[in-house]
């Protein structure tokens, strides 16, 4: 079975143009809210990571076709199911069949302001020095992998100049499969246009990514 | 236009989203996975309390305060917290600075990274196809469709959020805006300044 993501987005066309909006439009329909807050509150039970959920998400088949919160809500759905903690008629007939299963944390109204403002760190203490310096030459990887990755498709096999060294932080790639944290080395690394684009790139361009170790090779 | 039957089709889309939901929230409370009070907390939060107003006052305090764009220079993370913003999705900050030579955009091209603590919830464009394709590739086309157009010279930097670094561009300070004072100077700053795709308000626009 080959992982397929329907999310690396960067550089594609024929999408059209981008829609501003004001400041304070935060929903668009009235059960936009509660996608949201649902999400959040099953996330917080510590029922899956934030990268299992990204993978869940990205590998929806119909992805294209659904908006923002349709997916969150779709992936929700699907990560619970996968679990066991729902069944896809108990979510169809709103009813309980099956006793529900121990979970890690419930999220209570009162310590929603304290969880929020903690948050979830990435970071961890170095155990390693770190391969690259800022200022150092380095190549993405170029194959395809068979899991979720955060190394974007425009940036893959391209060479950049290390501009930030981040720390050591949860390896997305290991993480969202369910093989641990294994946490590596991040940096900021900065591609020219031309790299990216060629000689249609636009004059002064220049992006980043941020990349773990296991993404780089050196120049 | 075929605008009615749009219509139409948006309310059907809209009633059976508003039944799953529900059906969602009654499986999962009945099972005791959630809290349904603290589902009203999570949206009364991110509706009223954690917002670009938030971001808009570390702007407004690097712009006063030269001591504390150093620390944001150094340290984002901790310079923000110091300002009571922590927390989910911004657990690791940078802050960009804007110059006359560079201007700095923020993206996430794999699914819709964004600042929480600062900025709140990303608009939906942030988070739509046409933004996360073409801001790394197209990013003057994009400035256009907010109605920007920056100098030929001015150099672009777009930053691809793809791992737990969280970015807010911290825009150029308006000329003009020697006598203000913080509170006036954060009302200058928008949210689109803050992830690159828009410019603060100059003061005569402020009012």
């Amino acid at each position: 079975m080959s992982y397929t993501t329907h999310a690396d987005l960067g550089g594609r066309e024929g999408f059209g143009r981008v829609v501003p909006e004001p400041e304070g439009e935060l929903w668009h329909a009235a059960w936009e809210p509660k996608a949201l807050a649902l999400t959040l509150a099953m996330g917080a039970t510590g029922s899956w990571n934030i990268d299992a959920s990204r993978s869940a998400r990205e590998t929806l088949p119909d992805y294209a076709a659904l908006s923002y919160y349709q997916i969150w809500l779709a992936a929700l759905a699907r990560l619970m199911i996968e679990r066991g903690l729902v069944t896809e008629g108990e979510l169809a007939e709103a009813q309980v069949h099956l006793a529900p299963k121990p979970l890690a944390r419930l999220l209570r109204a009162a310590d929603v302001p304290a969880v929020l403002a903690r948050g979830s760190a990435t970071e961890r203490p170095a155990t390693t020095a770190a391969r690259f310096a800022v200022g150092d030459r380095v190549r993405t990887r170029a194959g395809r992998v068979d899991h979720h990755t955060r190394l974007p498709g425009y940036a893959a096999g391209r060479v950049g100049t290390v501009e930030r060294v981040h720390g050591t932080h949860v390896f997305a790639d290991t993480n969202a499969q369910g093989l641990g944290e294994q946490p590596q080395w991040l940096y900021a690394v900065r591609f020219d246009g031309r790299e990216l684009w060629g000689d249609e790139a636009q004059p002064g361009l220049s992006v980043s990514i941020d990349a773990w170790d296991d993404y780089l090779e050196r120049v | 236009m075929a605008h009615d039957h749009h219509h139409d089709h948006d309310h059907s889309e809209l009633g059976e989203m508003d039944l799953r939901v529900r059906a969602l929230q009654t499986v999962l409370a009945q099972k005791g996975y959630i809290d349904p009070a603290a589902l009203d907390v999570l949206i009364d939060t991110y509706q009223t309390k954690i917002g670009p107003r938030n971001g808009a006052r570390v702007v407004a305090k690097a712009w006063a305060e030269p001591a504390f764009a150093d620390w944001l220079k150094r340290d984002a993370t901790a310079a923000i917290a110091s300002l009571g913003y922590t927390g989910r999705q911004g657990e690791h900050m940078v802050a960009l600075f804007d110059t006359p030579e560079e201007h700095h955009m923020v993206v996430c091209t794999l699914c819709s990274c964004y600042p929480w603590p600062v900025l709140g919830l990303p608009p939906t464009w942030y988070k739509s196809a046409p933004y996360r394709s073409r801001a790394v590739r197209d990013p003057r086309g994009v400035l256009a469709d907010f109605g920007v157009t920056l100098p030929e010279a001015t150099r672009i930097r777009v930053w691809d959020s793809t791992a737990e670094v969280r970015y807010l561009v911290i825009p150029k300070r308006p000329a003009g805006t020697e006598g203000l004072n913080e509170d006036e100077l954060a009302a200058l700053v928008t949210r689109d300044s803050m992830i690159g795709t828009g410019l603060p308000k100059r003061p005569a626009e402020a009012a």
